[in-house]
């Protein structure tokens, strides 16, 4: 484990820096339960939309040109963890290196263009 | 090389006096929380600041003074606004998922937490150190989005689930602009440790060191940059003209603040990550040869270079907003995948190239 700061674990740390957002977030809302003020009125409790009571159920299925970028970005995404070992070591690598590398990304841009070219980038 | 504002000097000095009079795991228990108060502390400090910057800017833009009652200059306006938003009533809500509705302010601040934490913030006060850094700040730094999805969907209002999705869909795309431009900066350093980017960095910036390619990743990042944090021209997701505040419409008091706190929090990161990638972290501006220079550079502390640098960057995305108008989702998605992304991986094989035949400087 790498040391970081006062020689502690980087582990450790990272720990620390995500109880402290935790403490932040219930010391901050028990502050602001004890602190705010407390009244019940049946509107109040509405969701807020443009004053007129609400119509219909709003957690609905969802336009599907969402989903369809987010399976895009899945396989990008997994394509850049593969980048980024590489990444590290490449300076030092000759020019075959290189050439299995632009073929990779050729093959990356491939898909790409096949999305774009199946109007998956189309907004419809 | 400066030792004059080597940060681990004093926090080895601390080390020493605390295993002195205390055995080893509590010394160790009171540096953690130490730790602790001292994120908490800047967290909140840096994201009241950047509250009153951004307001000032704004105001500055729009040929208007900005807040300048409540202490000198204004400055305390951030303090009330936030005492403020502490005593206003928390609204029960009727149909709303409680859990998942409580969970989302949780994973937005988690997020930017570790993601905060990750920054170097000065010689030998690095927080997280892992060898894989900037790897961890990305991983991280994606888990914001499921909060802000969380937190729209669970509100049980149209204009949150409309405004969350939006946000879901911009975020993970733009995200993969946000990671190529990292791959193109770690290709160069040969190195993901955060530490190790800021040593490589040693001669002359990363900016300069790459040229060309480095100078695109860093266009490409910082407009990435400002979609992800939902800001500027891409601030669809709380386009107030149509929805109402997006994904946070239903939250109230403390519960919107926080979310408000992790935004602006949000931009210190973006910006303070390039600042790391580009302009060397805190390490001060060097230039090679010119050793007079060099020298005077290294009298200021490593911490103010790295505000002042982190800071300038930010006020060139407060800028972005006060400039551009908003984009519609369309553009905004096509723009990512149509040109941002094409962009970056050419950019990519062109800084392959540089880094392979030893053209960058």
């Amino acid at each position: 484990m790498e040391l970081s700061i006062f020689g502690i674990g980087s582990g450790t740390t990272a720990i620390v820096a995500v109880l402290t957002g935790v403490a932040l977030v219930v010391l901050g809302m028990t502050a602001a339960a004890l602190m705010g003020p407390r009244s019940y009125a049946p509107q109040k409790s509405e969701p807020y939309e443009c004053g007129i009571p609400t119509r219909g159920e709003s957690m609905v299925q969802f336009k599907v040109g969402y989903y369809l970028f987010a399976i895009l970005f899945l396989m990008f995404d997994v394509e850049t963890v593969f980048l980024f070992p590489w990444a590290v070591i490449a300076k030092g690598m000759g020019v075959e290196s290189i050439i299995a590398v632009c073929v990779f990304l050729f093959v990356l841009i491939l898909g790409l263009a096949y999305a774009w070219r199946k109007g998956a980038l189309q907004w419809k | 090389m400066n030792n004059i504002f080597d940060f681990s000097v004093a926090t080895a000095w601390l080390d020493g006096v605390l295993t002195g009079v205390m055995p080893a795991w509590a010394a160790t228990l009171v540096e953690c929380v130490l730790v602790g108060v001292v994120l908490l502390t800047v967290y909140a400090l840096l994201a009241l600041f950047y509250i009153y910057f951004e307001r000032k800017v704004c105001g500055a833009f729009q040929c208007r003074l900005g807040p300048n009652r409540v202490g000198p200059l204004g400055l305390l306006q951030s303090f009330a606004d936030m005492f403020k938003i502490l005593i206003k009533e928390l609204i029960p809500l009727n149909n709303i998922d409680k859990f998942l509705f409580n969970l989302a302010p949780y994973l937005v601040i988690i997020a930017s937490f570790a993601a905060f934490a990750v920054l170097p913030w000065g010689k030998g006060l690095q927080i997280i150190d892992f060898n894989i850094g900037i790897f961890f700040l990305t991983a991280v730094s994606s888990i914001g989005v499921l909060g802000i999805l969380l937190a729209g969907w669970s509100s049980n209002n149209k204009f949150t689930l409309i405004g969350a999705m939006r946000s879901g869909a911009q975020m993970v795309s733009y995200e993969l602009s946000i990671g190529l431009s990292i791959l193109t900066v770690v290709l160069l350093s040969g190195t993901m440790s955060v530490s190790g980017l800021v040593e490589g960095q040693k001669d002359l910036w990363f900016i300069f060191q790459g040229h060309i390619p480095a100078v695109i990743a860093f266009i490409v990042y910082m407009i990435a940059g400002t979609a992800e944090t939902n800001r500027g021209p891409f601030d669809l997701p709380e386009a107030e003209s149509e929805l109402t505040a997006g994904y946070h419409t239903e939250y109230s008091g403390l519960h919107f603040g926080l979310f408000y706190l992790a935004e602006y929090l949000n931009l210190f990161i973006v910006s303070g990550v390039a600042t790391l990638l580009f302009f060397g972290g805190w390490m001060p501006l060097h230039i090679p040869g010119w050793e007079g220079f060099n020298a005077v550079m290294d009298f200021i502390p490593s911490t103010i270079w790295f505000v002042v640098k982190a800071v300038a960057l930010s006020f060139i995305i407060i800028w972005f907003k006060w400039t551009f108008p908003r984009l519609r989702i369309d553009q905004l998605l096509a723009f990512e995948w149509k040109y941002l992304l094409p962009i970056n991986l050419f950019n990519l094989v062109l800084m392959l190239i540089v880094v392979a035949f030893g053209l960058h400087f």
